[in-house]
């Protein structure tokens, strides 16, 4: 039987080959397939053992998942992508607590002893496993909940949570120790019960624009869950490939927070987010005077620039507005304007998805530029077009201290001759406090609906 | 030899019967408890002790540190849906749950488990194309 382990390797490698491939567009796509080979060595490895028979009921259970897992691929709307990758977390969770389950109940099937007489070692990993996939489960479908709309967005809080969350994770910790000792059926599915109970509620008290984070976190914890799936099974392709996932979640959540200056502790224990933000900004300044205009204004400014910075954010995505955004950039092209898009680490709800929308709207990636490249040249740039963005583009986390962005990095959007500001009103975004950059004398605000600005611009500039 | 006696021999070969009995059932009970360390063992043993486990586990920490940093930020959202495709190989545990010929509740949960993976697996890699396709170099 030692081929197999040698077959999960090769499985295990082509996953790591899989992951650099990302390292740049051109080699991604080959890159995937590498993954998508080596999850059918991993696959056909298993169904080929001795032990593993049934054929008929996995072939069955095979086609019904891979059917539905393919329907949706293949109609989802690349701006509802991070419900998505929520959704599919959810299964992974719910799938480990199975598998675990499985091995609790029939522990001869995968060498680790005879029902009722598990070794401590197995018993701890199997716990481990379970309720973290238990905790993704339910914390996934939260934030699924929340992006989709079901769940409301702002963030849920009630006083003495954080108790109620440290309480119910030393019990969870108490049970999982108890079971060790005594591996009785019914510590097994408190542990289930229990954690899909912290996983709802740890999710549920943060707002809809921390989801970035949250789904990063969600994908670490499914990285987690299987691998202490595969420590339980001694299977090495499952514990790779867990810590792999693992550690891309954890990286991920780390440059969110860092891109929102918040710790990670603050995302998940606070309820960040419609609060009345108790800074200036709040309040009172909504009486200033701010400079609007509409789209022949826009077209006017933009036809005289020589360089175009363009800003998308969420509103972008939720207006639908990326094409003719596009539309826009390519008519100011052939006007002899360089065009470039600046992408804030936390635009939009989930890492990269900015870039998804851009590229599906057939924006070539290489206009596309993060926060780092970009920077300093909005110093040097004729007009800036923010579009759906907010509180990154806030001057106040420079200079106000008592702001509760303080100290987040910012797209200097300040420093741009022109800026102008599509936005539907003058509400405050998902921080709550009043972005400083409304009221400047080089900012004109077009209200509006995002797409509609974008489309009437485009008949303004002669498109 | 009067009835007496044949009852009385009677008597204490049951009970000698008997006390074989329990004897054989402790011995059975020993024998299962010795099959397990040895299936444990094979499971522990079987080239795989915990320490070699946990050695891959914490290489496999730093490759996927070092290999996540040097993903290009534009293509985190495939990074996501690759990652969620991949950690759908807890499909190996779930097989290996449904195998075996005949029913019980163990195998209910892997094929559950199978078709939850399948979703993924399927679901994940196609939406992670799709999305990878439209990263093409445009055309000027």
């Amino acid at each position: 039987m030692q081929w197999a382990g040698f077959a999960y390797l090769i499985a295990a490698v082509c996953f790591i080959m899989a992951l650099r491939g990302l390292s740049h567009p051109e080699t991604a796509r080959n890159g995937n397939r590498f993954g998508m080979v080596g999850m059918a060595i991993a696959v056909i490895t298993t169904i080929l053992m001795p032990n593993v028979v049934s054929y008929e009921w996995i072939l069955i259970g095979i086609v019904i998942g891979g059917g539905i897992g393919a329907v949706i691929a293949k109609k989802i709307e690349m701006t509802a992508l991070p419900q998505l990758v929520a959704a599919f977390h959810s299964l992974v969770g719910l799938a480990a607590v199975f598998v675990a389950a499985a091995a609790f109940y029939n522990p001869g099937a995968y060498n680790i002893g005879v029902a009722g007489d598990i070794a401590a070692a197995s018993l701890a990993e199997m716990s481990l496993g379970t309720a973290i996939g238990a905790i993704t489960f339910t914390g996934s479908i939260v934030a699924f909940g929340k992006l989709q709309g079901i769940f409301g967005s702002k963030p849920l809080v009630f006083s003495g949570q954080h108790m109620l969350n440290a309480g119910l994770g030393i019990l969870l910790a108490l049970l999982i120790v108890w079971f060790c000792v005594d591996q009785a059926p019914w510590l097994f599915w408190a542990i289930v019960l229990l954690s899909f109970a912290i996983g709802f509620l740890l999710i549920l008290p943060i707002g809809g624009a921390d989801m970035p984070v949250v789904v990063s976190m969600l994908n670490s914890y499914s990285g987690w869950a299987a691998c202490g799936i595969g420590f339980t099974l001694a299977n090495t392709a499952l514990i790779i490939t867990g810590a792999l996932v693992g550690a891309s979640g954890a990286i991920l959540s780390y440059i969110m927070c860092k891109g929102m200056n918040r710790s990670i502790f603050n995302v998940i224990l606070g309820g960040f987010g419609g609060e009345s933000a108790s800074s200036a900004g709040a309040g009172g300044d909504d009486d200033r005077p701010v400079k609007s205009g509409g789209p022949e204004d826009a077209a006017f400014m933009m036809k005289q620039a020589e360089s175009v910075i363009i800003v998308p954010g969420y509103g972008m995505a939720v207006a639908q507005a990326q094409h003719a955004l596009r539309e826009m950039a390519e008519l100011l092209k052939a006007n002899g304007a360089t065009v470039r898009y600046a992408i804030h680490p936390v635009a939009g709800r989930m890492p990269g998805h900015m870039n998804v929308l851009l590229a599906e709207a057939n924006v070539d990636y290489d206009d596309v530029m993060e926060l780092e490249e970009i920077n300093r040249d909005f110093a040097k740039t004729d007009v800036v077009f923010v579009i759906g963005a907010n509180d990154v583009t806030n001057p106040a986390a420079k200079t106000d201290k008592a702001s509760p962005i303080y100290g987040m990095p910012i797209l200097n959007v300040e420093d741009a001759e022109q800026v102008l500001f599509v936005k539907r009103s003058m509400s405050p975004g998902y921080a709550g406090v009043q972005n400083e950059l409304f009221f400047r004398d080089n900012t004109t605000m077009l209200f509006g609906d995002a797409k509609k600005m974008c489309e009437d611009i485009v008949k303004a500039l002669g498109g | 030899m009067d009835k007496q006696q044949l009852l009385e021999q009677a008597q204490s070969l049951r009970e000698q019967a008997q006390a074989l009995a329990e004897r054989a059932g402790e011995l059975a009970a020993q024998a299962a408890h010795m099959g397990t360390p040895a299936a444990e063992a094979a499971a522990v043993t079987g080239g795989t002790p915990f320490v070699v486990l946990f050695t891959a586990f914490v290489l496999a920490c730093f490759v996927g540190y070092y290999v996540v940093w040097s993903v290009t930020p534009a293509l985190h959202s495939p990074l996501m849906g690759v990652t969620n495709a991949i950690s759908s190989v807890i499909i190996v545990g779930a097989l290996i749950a449904a195998g075996p010929a005949g029913g019980d509740i163990s195998k209910v949960f892997g094929f559950l488990a199978i078709v939850l993976a399948s979703v993924n697996i399927f679901g994940g890699f196609l939406v992670t194309n799709r999305m990878l396709a439209m990263f093409k170099k445009k055309q000027k």
